[in-house]
């Protein structure tokens, strides 16, 4: 397996897949504890649309699906505001909806006919320079929002309505955290898929919260637990020839439930 | 001018007017309750304190300003303590929440808020627990974080919606020893069923059903004679003695409101 190091796509897989892990560690984090799982689901099936859009077009693939996945976020953030007890109901729509019209934008592009499993399930052995420099620049954005902006977005995340009482601009963070949600999306996209995008953003989560006591802990220790579910999905994907996106999902998986076997004895 | 002044205030969701031409003022030293049934604006009345809704008639003043220009002034204890227990912050960072705007360092927290919080914890007895994870304390010891976080910008008034509701009743004695305790220094609003809290603790009363009647009882024995000679009588009587709109001062309070010959 020492061989495979020496290539250069799988030494794009492995910085890709460190960069994506410690990325949706943190942003997972603020989506479990906000309870909006569900949510990043819709937008991360919605930027379908957007590769759809892309492809159409003849745009750069994380860029068609950046715009519409915060696009997605944005009209989120504007429903959730205005009609909280509705809100599960929209983001079923933009889920089924973005879909929809990223298949159609694909249907109709002219002699198009690459492969569209790749971004269902990911394509971790086919990342380009540009796309680690993408999702190097979004790591980079994300702790630094983090660093700046952590006491305010722990108000928001743990009692909004405090928060807001204390003078913290609630509405302004609860889009900052979505915009930076459907982002992160996008770049775990390329890793394991859109599909299976919400496995990456919750197991590594949930093992962490069990392990600590404050959210920036939460955040750490999901951003390692990940990484090390990442390059161990993407050993056993090398070494037995399966997919890299799903091995890297059952990988979690079977770590989640030694996890749980081993913290109920302890 | 008081440290609450709500003048000729009236409010309505849609169209069903909640609070109908209230006024009360509040004074440095008052302990008041806030009583009356449930849906009869009480909660809609804390929120117009607190600059959350706004009245359609009439003004509310903290301290001669408008509520939200005063934000640091009002300590507010949420009525439900027991949201979010799986999060994971630390009851140091619960506490520190309750910092308004001013200097802030770039990064996280600055010694001096630390400090603060530290002796806010102090005050109610917790600060022993300041790295424990929120949901690792009972939920008597998580309401007292909660005032602490209230206390965090040494505010002038501490509001509190239902502090008991989720407390056994030792717990509940604790928590209102410390109100008791506060009150020396800080103003002390609470909303509450808890009738023990009215007859023991508070020296004001006002009872608010759509309308507000507003109650001295700073002595006891003449509010309640019945309650001073040891008499018992219902919760029922008293928010009704309460509720009374002719208000504490007219005729004979005795004779109204002794329940047994």
């Amino acid at each position: 397996m020492i061989e495979a190091l020496s290539y250069g796509f799988i030494q794009h897989a492995l910085i890709a897949g460190v960069l994506v892990s410690l990325a949706s560690g943190i942003i997972g984090s603020l989506i479990v504890v906000n309870r909006m799982v569900f949510l990043a689901g819709g937008i991360a099936h919605a930027s379908y649309g957007g590769i759809g859009m892309a492809v159409f077009l003849g745009l750069p693939i994380f860029i068609g699906a950046s715009l519409f996945a915060v696009a997605a976020a944005l009209l989120v953030s504007v429903l959730t505001l205005k009609k909280r007890e509705r809100i599960d109901t929209f983001i079923g729509l933009i889920w089924a909806v973005g879909m929809a019209i990223g298949v159609i934008l694909i249907d109709i592009t002219p002699g198009y006919n690459v492969d569209m499993m790749s971004y269902l399930f990911g394509s971790i052995l086919a990342v380009s320079s540009e796309d680690l420099y993408f999702m190097g620049a979004l790591l980079g954005v994300i702790v630094a929002v983090m660093l700046f902006w952590y006491r305010d977005i722990l108000a928001v995340s743990y009692d909004s309505e405090y928060a807001a009482l204390r003078g913290v601009h609630v509405r302004f963070f609860y889009t900052l955290i979505l915009i930076l949600s459907a982002l992160t999306v996008v770049i775990a996209i390329k890793v394991v898929g859109l599909i299976l995008v919400i496995a990456m953003l919750t197991i590594p989560v949930y093992i962490a919260e069990k392990l600590s006591n404050s959210l920036a802990q939460m955040m750490l220790y999901s951003g390692l637990i990940a990484t090390f579910f990442t390059l161990a999905g993407l050993a056993v994907s090398y070494a037995y020839n399966l997919t890299s996106g799903a091995s890297i999902i059952v990988i979690s998986a079977v770590g989640l439930g030694l996890f749980l076997l081993l913290h109920k004895r302890v | 001018m008081g440290v609450i002044d709500v003048t000729n205030v009236s409010f309505a969701y849609e169209k069903d007017l909640v609070l109908e031409n209230i006024s009360l003022t509040v004074e440095k030293e008052d302990f008041l309750a806030i009583i009356g049934p449930n849906g009869g604006g009480k909660s809609t009345f804390l929120k117009l304190i607190l600059g959350i809704l706004k009245p359609q008639k009439g003004t509310v003043r903290v301290l001669g300003k408008e509520p939200s220009k005063n934000l640091s002034q009002i300590g507010y204890v949420p009525q439900n303590t027991n949201v979010n227990t799986d999060f994971p912050i630390k009851v140091i960072e619960v506490v520190m929440m309750g910092h308004v705007g001013g200097t802030r360092p770039l990064f996280g927290y600055g010694q001096g808020e630390i400090g603060c919080a530290m002796g806010a914890l102090a005050q109610v007895g917790m600060e022993a627990y300041a790295d424990k994870k929120i949901g690792s304390l009972s939920g008597g010891q998580r309401q007292r974080v909660m005032i602490a976080r209230a206390l965090c910008a040494h505010p002038s008034i501490l509001i509190l919606d239902e502090p008991t509701a989720s407390i056994d009743v030792a717990g509940q004695r604790d928590i209102y020893e410390l109100l008791r305790a506060l009150s020396k220094s800080v103003t002390i609003i609470v909303v509450s069923h808890d009738i023990s809290v009215i007859l023991e603790y508070a020296n004001k009363a006002a009872h608010i059903n759509k309308t507000l009647s507003y109650h001295d009882i700073s002595n006891k024995e003449k509010t309640f004679p019945a309650h001073a000679r040891g008499e018992h009588f219902c919760e029922v009587e008293l928010l009704q003695m309460l509720g009374s709109k002719s208000g504490c001062d007219t005729s004979e309070p005795g004779n109204k409101w002794r329940t047994k010959p």
